[in-house]
């Protein structure tokens, strides 16, 4: 993949987890944040185990620290939940610092945080190191829907074509003094996205027509990549087993 | 590599009940350039939809060599014409300008060695392989009408019809595409408002007004002709003389 071709998520590198196929990382991120949800959340070595294990994944991929670190503020709103859970809670308390804390709440907040964290940064990793249509293809590669991973490729082609062009009519409106401070004011703007919704929709016409003056029948051709090699299932295979037990024997022991 | 075109009698009404085309007569025989001309809304375009079977003609017929663009044919009839649409953005859909130009001859049923040799066949004609893993929208437009160019060529078409070529373009990328075009044996058919375009590429060109052709000949001979430029809504750029 050529540069220029990013999306923000995306680290440019050739690491080894760069160069799997995308849909041996979309089995193995499923698989990871599956095992740590069913994780129970007293399973505090499960946690630090997965951690470890996320901590190897993330320096192999050489995605910077900095960069997750900046991506995973996306999780403020579920911390700032977590925090106020053991303050709201009921049941047994125990006072830290001078607070008054519930002992139920606070294993609630520990298990709303650990599982956010993990689930964040396998989503992270999988973004910084697959683009955006790697991982649509990838998913076409496992059997989900054609029509799906159609229409998914087709909003990420004309996403940013609909924003320019949204854009574009912003920039004509305010051209002629449009310059909206109140409720009411929202006229031209419910206006413009249905006439955003009609150019769209006629986009659509205009790229059927030149899909199938291209021998286009109602399928997506396969375009011959290259497919996960039996290694690298087998690899993919084995970092979700390693995640299934670990789970497995802290279900076992709780 | 060039077939003949032959376009009888044709008549189309959109289903909103606007006559589009009201009896289009023309043929254009097999390795000729012909320009198209005029005004908007003369029916090209909708003709240029005709050629390969996207729109259906409500009577006439077309037939492209032998074969007549009949929904039967419509798989061969798309392999022998090409048509590169005036605005690329509708023309390049996949993520990247390689599995593009690869969309048309993946339908066509190639695969392996084979795709990848067509699809760097393709490039290599507009000068476009540094394009292949590129995103369209991050092409310049000069760019993005070469990789829309290659799409097309990439199914190896007897045919090419190229809705406005230069429309848009920058001088220098003008002057690309017209190397690149005057540089394809097949058939052409060019519809453009850019008549020093038409007069450097194409002996023949044809105007179409009110959906039928209503002049046809020599483009210098036709350019050359005030009057009748005048009467199509046609203009010859200030200080351009095609004698």
């Amino acid at each position: 993949m050529g540069a220029g071709h990013s999306h923000a998520l995306y680290v440019h590198e050739h690491s080894f987890i760069h160069r799997l196929p995308p849909e041996a990382k979309v089995v193995a991120a499923v698989g990871l944040v599956a095992s740590s949800a069913v994780t129970p959340r007293e399973a505090i070595w499960a946690f630090a185990a997965y951690g470890v294990i996320l901590g190897l994944l993330v320096a192999i991929s050489r995605v910077p620290l900095r960069f997750l670190a900046v991506r995973l503020l996306a999780l403020t709103p579920f911390v700032m939940f977590a925090l106020l859970i053991p303050v709201i809670a009921s049941g047994q308390t125990v006072t830290i610092g001078g607070v008054e804390l519930s002992i139920e709440g606070l294993w609630g907040a520990w298990n709303i945080l650990i599982k956010a964290l993990i689930g964040g940064t396998v989503s992270i990793l999988l973004a910084a190191t697959t683009e955006i249509p790697e991982i649509i293809r990838g998913l076409g590669v496992l059997r989900v829907p054609a029509l799906f991973v159609s229409i998914a490729t087709f909003m990420i082609r004309y996403l940013e074509l609909v924003a320019s062009e949204l854009g574009r009519m912003r920039l004509a409106m305010t051209a002629r003094g449009y310059d909206p401070r109140w409720i009411t004011q929202t006229r031209p703007i419910a206006a413009s996205a249905g006439s955003l919704f009609i150019r769209s929709y006629e986009r659509g016409e205009r790229v059927h027509a030149a899909m199938v003056a291209r021998g286009f029948t109602g399928l997506m051709p396969s375009l011959g990549r290259r497919a996960a090699t039996g290694a690298e299932w087998a690899g993919v295979g084995a970092l979700i087993m390693v995640w299934v037990v670990i789970a497995t024997l802290a279900l076992s022991i709780s | 590599m060039s077939a003949r075109v032959v376009v009888c009698d044709v008549v189309f009404t959109y289903p909103d009940g606007r006559l589009a085309l009201t009896g289009v007569n023309l043929t254009i025989e097999p390795g000729e350039r012909l320009a198209m001309l005029g005004p908007n809304g003369a029916g090209k375009t909708t003709l240029a939809l005709h050629l390969n079977g996207i729109y259906t003609a409500d009577k006439g017929s077309i037939t492209i060599d032998e074969l007549d663009v009949v929904e039967d044919n419509f798989s061969e009839v798309r392999r022998r014409v090409g048509l590169v649409f005036q605005d690329s953005n509708d023309q390049l859909f996949m993520p990247t300008v390689g599995e593009d130009v690869a969309f048309g001859p993946a339908n066509l049923g190639l695969v392996g060695a084979g795709l990848t040799e067509r699809v760097d066949h393709a490039l290599e004609a507009v000068d476009g392989v540094m394009l292949a893993d590129r995103p369209p929208h991050h092409l310049s437009g000069g760019e993005r009408r070469r990789a829309a160019l290659a799409t097309v060529l990439a199914m190896e078409p007897d045919v090419l019809v190229f809705d406005e070529p230069s429309a848009g373009l920058d001088p220098a990328g003008r002057r690309e595409l017209i190397t690149m075009l005057s540089a394809q044996p097949m058939t052409q058919l060019l519809i453009t408002h850019d008549l020093p375009l038409a007069l450097e590429l194409c002996p023949r060109a044809v105007i179409m007004n009110e959906g039928k052709v209503v002049a046809g000949g020599d483009t210098r001979t036709l350019l050359a002709d005030g009057e009748l430029l005048a009467a199509n809504r046609l203009e010859l750029p200030y200080g351009f003389s095609p004698g």
